[in-house]
């Protein structure tokens, strides 16, 4: 009995955990190449809107997660345009574009508000994913697994390929990289179009397995946790994943709260509990850190022109 | 070929043309993208930025929407000069109007002059409070204020609901979750009779020109843009980043809070769930289209009140989707910030000398 709890509350902290850690980790890249992109949450919208519509229309929830990944990388590229071709300044177009994903995603969404979908389902077998306690490890849909070999794929990488080394050194130091010839801009122009992905992605998994239905706002800020989760994994993959599971963990906590019926505080003051959560987690890093600024990458946000 | 050229000084003239430019752009993209969407573009473009102004029975309607956007926006741009981002203002705006709120109740059945300014110092307060977390914690432990100021508003939309549906919920409300109406002593007063015309409006007008003065005529203005421009020459001159951090996102905060008591003790006569309307949102428009110029901020106000008034009127004319209203705001930051590069940059033919 207790372990067939456990097991649940697992597989509802992976669901929980899985939307924050891909658009963080797209985050992460964009990052390292040395751009601040704001919009994290206004492109998981637009992913989530696109996914939610795609797989309605067309009934097919995989083509849905194509379209989102498709739609977070033209949010993304909106961006790109603006900071990178005409070095608009980096805060300021990251907030328009999560206005503009909070607005065009309202609008689109309006016609499929109250629809519904087949939820995204597991990828294994109903004898592997059904079974009491084998689904904590076969249970998951696609999205977990593609998450959980992301971080992998990500931090191979960043630390072992000759791509990954030209990627940091652009974010690290964007003059000296530029003056040895690496192609800046187009560097960038490619992290950020990851980011898009894989922030689309990200909000599609609200979409199309959390809710899976659509409503305004339904990412509910957790695009700005995935960037807090950035700082506080010190911008490496594998303190990221741990770091998207420890919030995962704090929004089932919430969920189990309200299902067990908590009467001593309030529902609306233990939603506030992700939220205060990363207000803490940001302090903490700040307070346990020796020396300069955390371990930022160099040039994050100083925009770039090789004139 | 077209080629970019790096002004040596910002193009003055494009700094005043370029939101004038902006604007247009946002009417013709907008027009091609909502007729590409089925409905009729011209007319809902006509219906949102021009109707609002032609319509002389829709300017205190105006007046009432740009009120509040313009006294966020006069904080927040003060902030921006010195390269503080204080992005949470939509929580600091829900915690002034709670703040307020709060005195309104302890004062239920009292009467007097000295209520509405009681409440008002509430509002202020309580969005000074809001925004001062970010401020400590940006200042000793350079945790960005940028995410504490945002996530704070999620906690204070979510202290709102708990409180109009808990605490504070009218006893004599029929159970709907929200506060006892306002007296008539906790309400602003009507300055124009028979009209929607609240006090906030001329005071809005008064704080601009107060900020105007502060910024353009004053050490402390000087301080602040010097911070934000160039922070070694002003630890040089003798100014101190961090108080201009605590000053700025204090003003702001502070500003944010009474611009939220002013739309409860306003247009809403009490709190309900429907309050945050995403006026923080919006101001940090108003504040780029108004170049983070005080006098500016009045006229990028004015032109985002047309969007929610002219949205409105759009929805019953040709009926466009509520949401397209975001949807003209954010198009409006992004051409901003797109036609930005004209005051850094002279645009011209490779090849040939400027």
């Amino acid at each position: 009995m207790t372990s067939a709890i456990l097991v649940s509350i697992l597989m509802t902290l992976v669901a929980a955990s899985t939307p924050i850690l891909l658009a963080a980790l797209g985050e992460l890249v964009v990052e390292k190449s040395g751009v601040l992109n704001l919009g994290v949450e206004g492109m998981m919208l637009c992913g989530a809107v696109a996914g939610f519509a795609v797989a309605f229309s067309t009934g097919s929830t995989g083509l849905g997660l194509v379209a989102a990944a498709i739609a977070g990388i033209a949010t993304a590229m909106v961006f790109a345009v603006l900071t990178l071709s005409l070095t608009a300044n980096q805060v300021a177009t990251g907030l328009a574009l999560t206005i503009f994903g909070v607005g065009a995603s309202s609008l689109i969404g309006a016609g499929f508000v109250g629809k519904t979908i087949t939820r995204l389902g597991p990828v294994f077998p109903e004898s592997l994913s059904g079974h009491p306690w084998l689904r904590a490890v076969f249970g998951h849909d696609i999205v977990v697994y593609l998450s959980l070999a992301l971080v992998f794929g990500v931090g191979f990488f960043l630390r072992r390929t000759r791509a990954g080394l030209i990627l940091r050194a652009v974010g690290e130091n964007d003059a000296s990289a530029h003056a040895i010839g690496y192609p800046v801009i187009a560097i960038r122009y490619g992290a950020i179009a990851f980011g898009g992905a894989l922030a689309g992605l990200g909000g599609a998994y609200f979409s199309l397995a959390l809710t899976p239905m659509w409503a305004d706002r339904l990412t509910a800020g957790r695009g700005w946790i995935a960037l807090a989760l950035v700082v506080f994994a010190a911008w490496k993959p594998g303190r990221l994943l741990l770091g998207a599971y420890l919030f995962g963990a704090v929004m089932t906590l919430e969920l189990q709260a309200k299902a067990a019926g908590v009467t001593w505080l309030a529902p609306e003051l233990l939603a506030t509990a992700p939220y205060l959560a990363t207000i803490a987690v940001l302090t903490m890093m700040s307070l346990g850190r020796k020396t300069g600024r955390l371990d930022a990458p160099a040039c994050l946000g100083k925009p770039f022109s090789a004139s | 070929m077209l080629e970019w050229r790096r002004r040596r000084e910002p193009s003055t003239l494009m700094l005043g043309l370029s939101p004038l430019i902006a604007i247009g752009l946002t009417m013709l993209i907008g027009m091609l993208v909502f007729t590409a969407m089925g409905y009729d573009g011209f007319h809902a473009v006509r219906d949102i930025f021009l109707t609002p102004f032609l319509e002389p029975q829709r300017w205190p309607d105006l007046g009432v929407k740009a009120a509040p956007l313009v006294m966020i926006a006069l904080g927040l741009a003060i902030g921006f000069r010195a390269n503080v981002w204080n992005i949470g203002a939509e929580g600091q705006y829900v915690m002034g109007a709670i703040a307020g709120t709060g005195v309104a109740l302890a004062t239920h059945g009292m009467s007097g002059w000295w209520i509405l300014p009681a409440m008002a110092l509430g509002g202020i307060v309580g969005g000074m409070a809001w925004a001062a977390m970010p401020a400590l914690l940006r200042v000793k432990l350079q945790v960005s204020e940028i995410l504490t100021s945002l996530m704070l508003t999620y906690v204070a939309v979510q202290v709102l609901y708990f409180l109009v549906r808990g605490p504070w919920k009218d006893p004599e409300g029929f159970n709907f979750p929200q506060t006892r109406m306002f007296t008539a002593d906790q309400t602003l007063p009507i300055v124009i009779p028979e009209s929607l015309v609240h006090l906030g409006i001329p005071l809005a007008l008064v704080i601009a020109v107060i900020a105007w003065l502060l910024m353009e005529k004053t050490t402390a203005g000087y301080a602040v843009k010097v911070v934000g421009l160039a922070p070694a020459a002003a630890r040089h001159g003798g100014f101190n980043a961090d108080t201009v951090t605590w000053a700025t996102l204090l003003a702001s905060g502070g500003l944010a809070g009474l611009a939220g008591l002013f739309e409860a003790a306003g247009p809403f006569g009490q709190l309900t769930p429907q309050f945050p309307t995403g006026y923080g949102f919006t101001a940090i428009i108003v504040a780029f289209l108004g170049r983070l110029n005080p006098i500016g901020i009045v006229f990028g106000g004015i032109v985002l009140a047309a969007t929610y008034v002219g949205g409105e009127i759009a929805q019953t004319t040709v009926r466009l989707p509520q949401a397209a209203t975001g949807m003209f705001q954010a198009l409006l930051l992004f051409m901003l910030l797109a036609t930005d590069v004209l005051v850094r940059f002279r645009i011209g033919w490779r090849g040939r000398t400027a």
